[in-house]
């Protein structure tokens, strides 16, 4: 949430009261007019997302699962583009209770979400057609749930091994069919997951993705540490995507302590958002043209990718940007010479990136291998509630910066959202370069309407409460929960990251499709396992 | 297309001159703490305290710095008790006392085979740059293989989750011998901020046999480098006690 201060939808209020009857209860705004929130009636959730969702338009954000001592609470939260309030609405479950209706069927966002909560929290969706192994593999014990307060975070698990042998199950039944398995350990460089190609020889026919090998418990971890080591790992879990991870986290705990920090800090932490989200573009474009053998202009994104690096180095001491968002504010101030600095070194980036993508347009050899390859229609992207540059290369408008504008990005917002219509991977290749260049205009314009003043105030003693921190990092949305018991103390964390919510959309693009064609796909869509599985 | 090979053919060479010279460009590392001496002790007492992982010690009037624990938050680099920043590089050093049998033969062309095991995607980032212009590691015969069947060594990220630990494993048997490993980053040295947990052993160490380790977070393209440099016996280790020789004020 922001703190900033317009009047609330007051029709929202008025509407939820009247048209939901005795399906909510406790219907809450927030002081700040941002947040409605709402417990709802267990059997009545289906009818009542249904009514979020399709009438009044709004998006799924996150389902917080969270274990209290009163019994389980799931809160969904949503978000409509551009004006209204924020919704929360909440299911509290008595005793032992763990069922709840499934509503998967309705909003496809939030399917990944329920088997996440299935596997670490034990929750039952009734009515869900695929719930079971899923974060946790098969050597994982049925009925241990590790989100559960009872679990010990600490404590190794009993030393089992994941079987090698398993594959999803067949839907191709015709001869010579078979299934091809790829990775955890695969390619040159790859991350750690498992795609299974069903073909019968040439075509793919479709693709089954198995991800959590990299889960590091990361949320579980979290609990009941202080918010600085917590922000150690949320930065670093991730870390091609630091700062916008480290800011969403840091908005939820400055929201939770009721502060706002000076406008100099929210504006420099635009500044680093956007070098993050040049340098971020950088290598996924090297990546994309590296997929199809173009080595020229691979090199010659590469070099452009290293001398951000360096430039975020020499600006702000580390090449990934760690250790610069802090709650409260940023950790250091800047000069103005080293903004000129850094200004100076952004346009050049800016302009050989230009340069460059007027080159690509003109290939035909790079062209043929993107165009119509990986074919994500709108209808699915929003269907599935797809984020980020993949979304807008549908046509599907989700930048938080311009529909839920926080920080600096309320009095500088990018100019225009980069949207294309295709959905296939040479749209995606041309709003990753739309992005690079208005980051660039960005930096320029937050630079030179830079306000005065602290970087940060002392944020010490944060009381218990509870906030959801968004940001737009380089890959779509990400969202924050975070609430905090006691002195300071993370009591439950939960990471919503755009590499979560897009992988649960990549089978659509990658069906029917030829072999060769599988890693320009993956690069097109430039999704992190490490974001993916925390 | 032939404008393209007109384009590669026209860039200036941008490879770094390391390891037959130093590399003194700027931003190619993020920099380390060092061991530094307050003129009172209480000084090192809050240096030690403001290290978020533990990775500073106060000993008496001087802080010292454990490396492998260091995440380069600069907590450590602000205020009145602030330690020594040293902007190097060659931070990779042998883990067993045992010297590395290295054979000749590996010294110009040693092939590596990566496995994350649960890393972040900037040190996955920080590799793939040893094989782009800045640093060309093919120049000095280092080659990145996507068989374990072909490689000589492992370079390995992240605190081996536990399902990963499996894949890892198999990875090293199906390797031929003699292969070494090398641990990359701080997860995989010390689980750092991650492990031990339920879902992460502590280090790679605690899986397979490591040679060689790379600390940092993430650590810069150069680190690594000096690491395979160090394995192959072309470069001195870094000795994790010794003083260090230049010191760079933040």
């Amino acid at each position: 949430m922001n703190q900033q201060t317009h009047h609330a939808d007051d029709k929202m209020l008025v509407a939820m009261r009247e048209e939901l009857g005795n399906r909510v209860s406790g219907i809450l705004e927030s002081e700040s007019g941002l947040l409605l929130s709402a417990v709802c009636r267990v059997d009545a959730l289906p009818d009542v997302v249904a009514w979020v969702v399709e009438q009044r338009k709004y998006r799924f954000a996150t389902l917080v699962v969270q274990a209290l001592p009163s019994g389980d609470q799931l809160d969904y939260w949503f978000f409509k583009p551009d004006n209204g309030p924020w919704i929360k609405l909440s299911i509290r479950l008595a005793g032992d209770a763990r069922e709840v209706p499934s509503v998967s069927g309705l909003l496809h966002a939030i399917d990944w979400h329920e088997r996440q909560a299935e596997d670490l929290f034990g929750m039952v969706f009734t009515g869900h057609p695929k719930l079971g192994d899923f974060v946790l593999h098969e050597e994982w014990p049925e009925g241990v749930n590790p989100m559960r307060p009872e679990f010990d975070a600490l404590k190794p698990m009993v030393e089992k091994e994941v079987d090698p042998q398993w594959r999803p199950e067949k839907i191709l039944h015709t001869p010579g069919a078979f299934v091809m398995p790829i990775g955890p350990v695969y390619s040159d460089y790859a991350e750690s997951a498992q795609f299974f190609l069903e073909t019968v020889g040439e075509d793919v026919v479709r693709m089954v993705p198995r991800f959590f090998f990299k889960y590091r418990g990361v949320e579980k971890l979290a609990e009941g540490r202080s918010i600085k080591d917590v922000l150690l790992m949320v930065e670093r879990f991730s870390g091609t995507s630091a700062v916008a991870h480290a800011t969403a986290f840091c908005r939820a705990v400055e929201s939770i302590g009721r502060i706002s920090i000076p406008p100099r800090a929210e504006a420099l932490r635009l500044i680093a958002s956007e070098l993050e989200r040049i340098r971020h573009h950088f290598g996924l474009l090297s990546d994309i043209c590296h997929s199809t053998g173009m080595i020229v202009p691979s090199a010659d994104i590469d070099i452009m990718e290293e001398e951000a690096l360096r430039l975020s180095a020499q600006w702000a001491g580390h090449r990934y940007l760690y250790g610069l968002i802090t709650p409260g504010g940023i950790t250091r101030d800047f000069s103005q010479s080293e903004l000129t600095f850094l200004i100076a070194g952004i346009t050049g980036l800016g302009h050989d990136a230009q340069q460059l993508y007027e080159r690509l347009q003109f290939t035909s050899s790079f062209l043929d291998r993107f165009e119509g390859v990986g074919i994500v229609p709108k209808a699915n992207a929003q269907r599935l509630g797809l984020v980020g540059p993949v979304a807008r290369a549908s046509g599907f408008n989700t930048d938080l910066r311009i529909h839920a504008p926080y920080g600096f990005y309320r009095c500088c917002p990018p100019e225009a959202e980069a949207l294309e219509s295709e959905g296939d991977g040479y749209a995606r290749i041309r709003v990753l370069f739309a992005e690079v260049f208005s980051s660039v205009q960005l930096i320029n314009k937050a630079a030179a309407n830079l306000p005065v003043g602290a970087v940060s105030i002392p944020m010490d003693a944060v009381s218990a409460g509870e906030a959801l921190g968004c940001a737009e990092a380089p890959k779509g949305g990400a969202f924050h929960y975070v609430r905090i018991d006691g002195p300071g103390r993370v009591a439950r964390l939960q990471m919503t990251t755009p590499s979560f919510t897009n992988w649960h959309g990549f089978h659509l693009a990658a069906e029917n499709f030829a072999f060769q064609d599988f890693p320009i796909m993956m690069a097109s869509f430039g999704l992190s396992i490490a974001e993916s599985d925390r | 297309m032939l404008g393209w090979f007109l384009r590669g053919a026209s860039s200036r060479i941008r490879t770094t001159r390391y390891p037959h010279e130093g590399d003194s460009s700027t931003g190619i590392t993020p920099g380390r703490p060092v061991a530094t001496q307050f003129s009172h002790s209480r000084a090192a007492d809050t240096a030690a305290t403001a290290c978020p992982t533990g990775a500073i010690t106060a000993h008496e009037h001087s802080a010292e710095v454990d490396l492998s624990r260091c995440v380069h938050c600069m907590a450590c680099s602000r205020g009145e008790a602030a330690m020594k920043w040293q902007n190097d590089f060659n931070w990779a050093s042998l883990s067993g006392p045992q010297a590395l049998k290295t054979t000749q033969p590996f010294k110009k062309s040693l092939h590596i085979r990566l496995v994350d095991s649960g890393s972040c995607d900037a040190v996955i980032q920080e590799i793939k740059q040893l094989a782009k212009p800045y640093y060309n590691m093919h120049r000095l015969g280092f080659f990145i293989t996507p068989t374990p069947r072909h490689a000589d060594v492992l370079m390995i990220t992240g605190p081996v989750t536990s399902h990963m630990r499996l894949a890892l494993k198999k990875t090293y048997d199906a390797m031929p011998r003699p292969k070494w490993v090398i641990a990359v980053g701080n997860c995989a040295i010390s689980g750092c901020v991650f492990a031990p947990s339920f879902m992460a052993a502590s280090a790679v160490s605690s899986v397979i046999p490591v040679d060689v380790q790379v600390p940092g977070c993430p650590p810069p393209p150069l680190a690594i480098l000096h690491g395979l440099l160090v394995l192959t016996g072309r470069a001195p280790a870094m000795q994790p006690t010794t003083p260090p020789v230049t010191e760079v004020a933040s």
